[in-house]
């Protein structure tokens, strides 16, 4: 089984966030990079479907500036195959434009399977892998928390609100992961050393992004003051008058 | 001049409530731009739009057929596209639910063209213009759409419907043959039907603090006093396994905005309040005075949850008894 993880390079869930000198990104400095955290969903799952079919490929894919390779390397410690950077400086904006030059890549390449994660910490979009599907003209399941593939067939389940979809497919197939499908596992050791000596292939693409820009960044509007009604259980009926009073949600 | 869809949403048969949330957001932008709104809706015969006109459609456009009572990706996103070619729109609008965070990706892909997604504020200049959180709310982005059509989804709970009468004229269109490549077969409903978290007016999250799972249930009795409530669940939680990843909250998890979350031996780690501060009032119940989530809190107590919730879960109890 032959299968693509496309992953991104992202601030930590845990980073505080600055604004740059530009007003339209944010200040890299001080913050600290990590492999997005769906992605570990994704890559996970592509190993263990290898590992269940005795044999195959899983091909890290990662689109950004050079810092990228780092995030590649991560997948390769966890025991992706090899790594691909799709190498630009350029932050765009628009989904679609990621997802164009993924697809490039990923097109004709003979891949089985094509895994997300549901979506990147960073931009929040929830858009690129399911854009990928449209381009390559393969079904696609968004967000999925369990998945059983048997002879080519997939089922996977998505949460909806108040519910669970059930989502039958033939493969090839893109599916994007949600927190949940599985317990990713830490790189060992050994999959650290071995990750410096696996193949990682450099390769610059030209991006254009268009119809849609910046005009700015901002933090968001501090929360006006809170107050503190009072200590331990006799506060409680405080707390109710100012919440049927004052706020007016009771 | 300048149109908008608005794709409205249904779940058996019904439209949903936050299709009345995507209209008033098509209006704030047709109205700035002088076009007009069309709702599109697809789903099982029957389904009944007369709500839609009340909340400023011109038009609805009914898309029937037995095969889309539940959510196919192929033939809504056909459907949608289609509709596009056959009017001169600015802009698709379409709600950041499950459905459409799956919907508007593939529009935006068949059109070739941007997609703002979960937007929070919309404004019209030359154009939409659109703010969005970032790093889970960490920071908020605005955009500048050039391109027309473009795909806008809105996030859920944050465009107040409002109100605007217009004509809703329905108009029947007939589904577009459509390959299924992937199809939805059920939606298999929970046994104990809880509020989801995203969706729930009120939501009460427990955390850390709680101690042990079994422990959770203090939470669950003060949503249930409450009503109208959905139970929420920090990281911390989720990860050591007491309680499942649908009920998360934050920045990994689900970001709510309901009119009151209630956060209960949650300290507020960085992640967590980027998911829950659009919240209308947040009331935080944790011993440490020093927890960041009174930062963001409108009103706390400091104490012993294990004192205070059930306290506060009886007194809700005698408000809504008398």
């Amino acid at each position: 089984m032959k299968i693509a993880v496309c992953i991104k390079r992202v601030p930590d869930t845990e980073a505080r966030i600055k604004i740059g000198a530009d007003g339209k990104s944010i200040d890299d400095n001080g913050v600290k990079f990590v492999l997005n955290p769906y992605d570990e969903f994704a890559i996970e799952e592509a190993l263990q479907l290898k590992e269940k079919a005795g044999d195959g490929e899983v091909v890290a894919i990662a689109m950004g500036t050079d810092g990228s390779q780092e995030t590649i390397r991560t997948a390769l410690a966890m025991g992706a195959d090899r790594g691909v950077l799709l190498q630009t400086d350029v932050v765009a904006v628009n989904p679609v434009t990621v997802a164009k030059a993924l697809a490039a890549e990923l097109d004709g390449a003979g891949y089985d399977l094509v895994l997300f994660g549901k979506l990147a910490v960073d931009d929040d979009s929830q858009a690129v892998g399911t854009i990928v599907s449209e381009l390559l003209g393969l079904p696609s399941v968004s967000a999925i928390g369990h998945l059983d593939i048997t002879d080519g067939k997939g089922t996977a389940e998505r949460e909806i609100e108040g519910g669970v979809e059930v989502v039958e497919f033939s493969l090839p197939a893109v599916l994007t992961a949600e927190k949940g499908l599985n317990e990713p596992r830490y790189p060992a050791l050994r999959g650290i050393m071995m990750a410096k000596k696996k193949p990682l292939e450099v390769k610059p693409v030209e991006v254009s992004d268009e119809g849609i820009a910046v005009v700015e960044l901002a933090l968001p509007a501090e929360r006006p003051e809170g107050r503190i009604v009072g200590e331990g259980p006799d506060a409680v009926p405080a707390l109710i008058e100012a919440l049927r009073m004052e706020a007016k949600v009771l | 001049m300048a149109n908008v869809l608005a794709v409205l949403e249904q779940r058996g048969g019904a439209l949903k409530q936050v299709s009345h949330e995507v209209l008033t957001a098509a209006r704030t932008l047709a109205d700035a731009a002088g076009g007009t709104v069309d709702a599109i809706v697809l789903g099982p015969g029957g389904v009944d739009v007369s709500g839609a006109g009340g909340y400023g459609a011109d038009r609805v456009i009914v898309v029937e057929s037995d095969d889309l009572s539940l959510y196919q990706p192929e033939p809504y996103a056909a459907a949608i596209v289609a509709q596009t070619q056959s009017g001169d729109y600015a802009a698709v609008v379409l709600a950041a639910t499950a459905m459409g965070k799956d919907l508007a990706p593939r529009v935006a892909g068949r059109l070739d063209c941007p997609l703002a997604a979960d937007v929070t504020a919309l404004e019209w200049n030359d154009g939409p213009v659109a703010s969005r959180p970032l790093y889970s709310g960490k920071a908020i982005a605005k955009l500048q759409l050039t391109a027309s059509p473009c795909v806008i989804s809105v996030r859920p709970n944050v465009f107040n419907p409002v109100e605007n009468a217009r004509d809703g004229t329905e108009q029947k269109a007939a589904p577009s043959e459509t390959e299924l490549r992937a199809r939805t077969v059920e939606i298999k409903e929970p046994e104990k039907a809880r509020l989801d978290v995203a969706e729930a007016p009120i939501v009460v999250s427990g955390g850390r603090g709680l101690k042990e799972a079994e422990n959770f249930k203090l939470v669950e009795e003060l949503a249930d006093a409450l009503g109208n409530a959905a139970v929420g669940a920090s990281r911390a939680v989720v990860d050591a396994g007491w309680r499942s990843h649908a009920e998360q909250v934050g920045q990994t998890g689900k970001t709510v905005s309901p009119q009151l979350y209630v956060a209960v031996g949650i300290s507020g780690a960085i992640q967590h309040l980027a998911g829950m501060r659009t919240s209308k009032v947040i009331v935080a119940i944790n011993k440490d005075s020093d927890a960041p989530i009174f930062k963001v809190s409108d009103y706390g107590i400091v104490g012993d949850l294990f004192e205070v919730v059930p306290r506060l879960t009886q007194e809700i109890k005698n408000l809504r008894g008398g």
